[in-house]
């Protein structure tokens, strides 16, 4: 069946034109009975709402969205199906970090960039990455902090990588399956335009966790004011992606629900940055001299004088 | 059965093979087999197959002879030794001295798994265990290097040994990158090369980090 859509779409190049030209028309798509339904759901909804539709500004991306639905039509026991969420080139990823280091006042990152072709591979190489970023800068800068004391010995903490890795995982797929549902069960009881499938929204979040790598190198540096700087800026960033993504999403609701779905992707998103940087940092000393005690364990611990 | 009667194979089409089954002694080297020869026979052409690799990686041509041979063995052995010379770091406290002999070898098993998993999710052309045997041998630069790493150490662990280490590990941190891609890089679709490349760049860093952050007692 899949042929001869894709056979009809190239016979009847000037209907796919026409959309191209008048993006609220509304379009008929032939469904295939395996198509996975939300998808549909989401496509159906969006002709009516012109904000959304602003960024869809390039010819082809009309041909692009009816045509990418019809993709993702293996049964999941197969491996062609995991390979739909791998679909993608170099410049593809590069352009969907860059969108999420760089968010574009009144863009919208799933339009924008995600455009129906969500990836696993941004989420899952940027957390692992993310991992072992915050692991390894948390051994340097303890390592430089404690540098000139002559009773401490390096420990390499490889303890601290299960953990990490632990954390940040859960936070890349838990928070947006909640979060998922959450909206889904919105959904139900108040029409939204505009719905986001499960992989888009882990997608979103995935990419948004980029900032923090680099944040992660920079929170080495010992100096208590820098770290908070770097955790408002990155915070700033990501959770502005996030924001701009999910508030088209929520707005059509109940105003405090919408504002306390929000306020609470924030506050999450900020939890993480703080709680990684109590954990895995140890805070930088102060100038003057504090007594040492050593702790049952063997180690010495110098107590931090506030 | 009158329309089979110009069945007929045209002229122009070369018809060749054998119909007569080959019977009585074969040729030597066709057909070997290998279960009457002596025991260190058997042994010895294995062990000659993973020697070959390990060349193979030294000097890193883009040859098919580790790609098409692949074996486990060699992977194996230069795991285990990793995680052993891993062994014996600072473990005054369980919590914070370095990794277990397990969280290495899991490491390692489940990174290479993951990349190949990577690399065939994004359209490589190369089977499951190829990859993960050419994984597996490019860690060889790292084991040596961890062997220099402990034989400074046993020298003495101030600032000159640190240096003289983390000049080795990088060194051999590049060779096995570079190593691997020079094998692997060739089975990816072109656009993706980059995305193939990180998660081995990734890999190899986190065992030259755990190489170089080993502290003896």
């Amino acid at each position: 069946i899949a042929s001869l859509v894709m056979y009809l779409f190239a016979e009847f190049d000037d209907a796919a034109n026409l959309l191209a030209a008048n993006p609220d028309a509304t379009t008929i798509s032939i469904d295939e009975p395996t198509e996975i339904p939300k998808k549909q759901h989401g496509r159906l909804q969006e002709p009516g709402r012109e904000e959304d539709d602003e960024l869809l500004g390039t010819d082809d991306s009309d041909k692009t969205e009816l045509l990418a639905g019809q993709k993702k039509s293996a049964p999941f026991w197969t491996f062609e199906y995991y390979q739909t969420f791998f679909d993608v080139d170099t410049y593809q990823v590069l352009d969907r970090i860059k969108g999420s280091v760089f968010p574009v006042p009144g863009k919208n990152f799933v339009r924008l960039y995600i455009r129906s072709n969500p990836d696993l591979y941004g989420p899952f190489w940027i957390c692992a990455t993310l991992v072992f970023t915050i692991a390894v800068s948390g051994n340097l800068s303890n390592f430089f902090i404690h540098l000139g004391k002559p009773t401490y010995h390096y420990v390499p903490e490889f303890r601290k990588v299960s953990i990490a890795a632990t954390t940040i995982y859960a936070y890349a797929w838990l928070v947006p399956l909640a979060l998922w549902g959450f909206l889904m069960w919105r959904n139900s009881k108040v029409m939204n335009i505009v719905s986001y499938s499960f992989l888009e929204i882990v997608c979103v979040y995935g990419y948004s966790l980029f900032i923090y790598i680099p944040t992660a190198i920079l929170w080495i540096i010992p100096e208590k004011v820098v770290r908070w700087v770097l955790v408002m800026f990155s915070l700033c960033l990501s959770g502005s992606v996030l924001v701009m993504t999910f508030w088209p999403a929520v707005r059509d609701d109940n105003r405090r629900i919408a504002l306390a779905t929000v306020g609470t992707i924030v506050v999450l998103h900020a939890l993480l940055a703080v709680g990684c940087l109590a954990y895995f940092f140890d805070a930088p000393e102060l100038d003057f001299p504090a007594p040492i005690i050593p702790a049952h364990n063997g180690s010495t611990v110098i107590t931090k004088s506030q | 059965f009158a329309g089979l009667a110009d069945v007929s194979i045209s002229e122009d089409i070369p018809v060749e093979g054998e119909i007569t089954v080959p019977v009585g002694s074969h040729s030597p080297d066709e057909d070997y087999s290998t279960l009457d020869e002596p025991v260190r026979d058997t042994i010895m052409r294995d062990l000659k197959a993973v020697g070959k690799k390990f060349v193979h990686v030294m000097y890193p041509k883009k040859s098919s002879a580790l790609l098409r041979d692949w074996d486990l063995w060699g992977p194996l052995v230069l795991c285990v030794s990793l995680a052993l010379m891993l062994q014996g770091g600072s473990a005054d406290s369980k919590d914070d001295g370095g990794p277990q002999f397990a969280e290495v070898f899991v490491i390692i098993w489940f990174g290479a798994v993951v990349i190949t998993l990577n690399s065939k999710l994004l359209g490589g052309t190369i089977s499951f265990f190829q990859s993960l045997c050419v994984l597996g041998y490019c860690v060889m630069p790292l084991t040596l290097a961890m062997l220099v790493c402990r034989l400074v150490l046993l020298a003495g662990s101030g600032t000159v040994s640190f240096i003289i280490r983390l000049i080795v590990v990088l060194a051999m941190f590049a060779w096995s990158t570079l190593a691997s891609t020079a094998f692997l890089a060739d089975s990816q679709p072109p656009n993706r090369k980059a995305l193939v490349v990180y998660p081995i760049f990734l890999f190899y860093f986190v065992i030259s980090w755990m190489i170089l952050t080993f502290t003896p007692q």
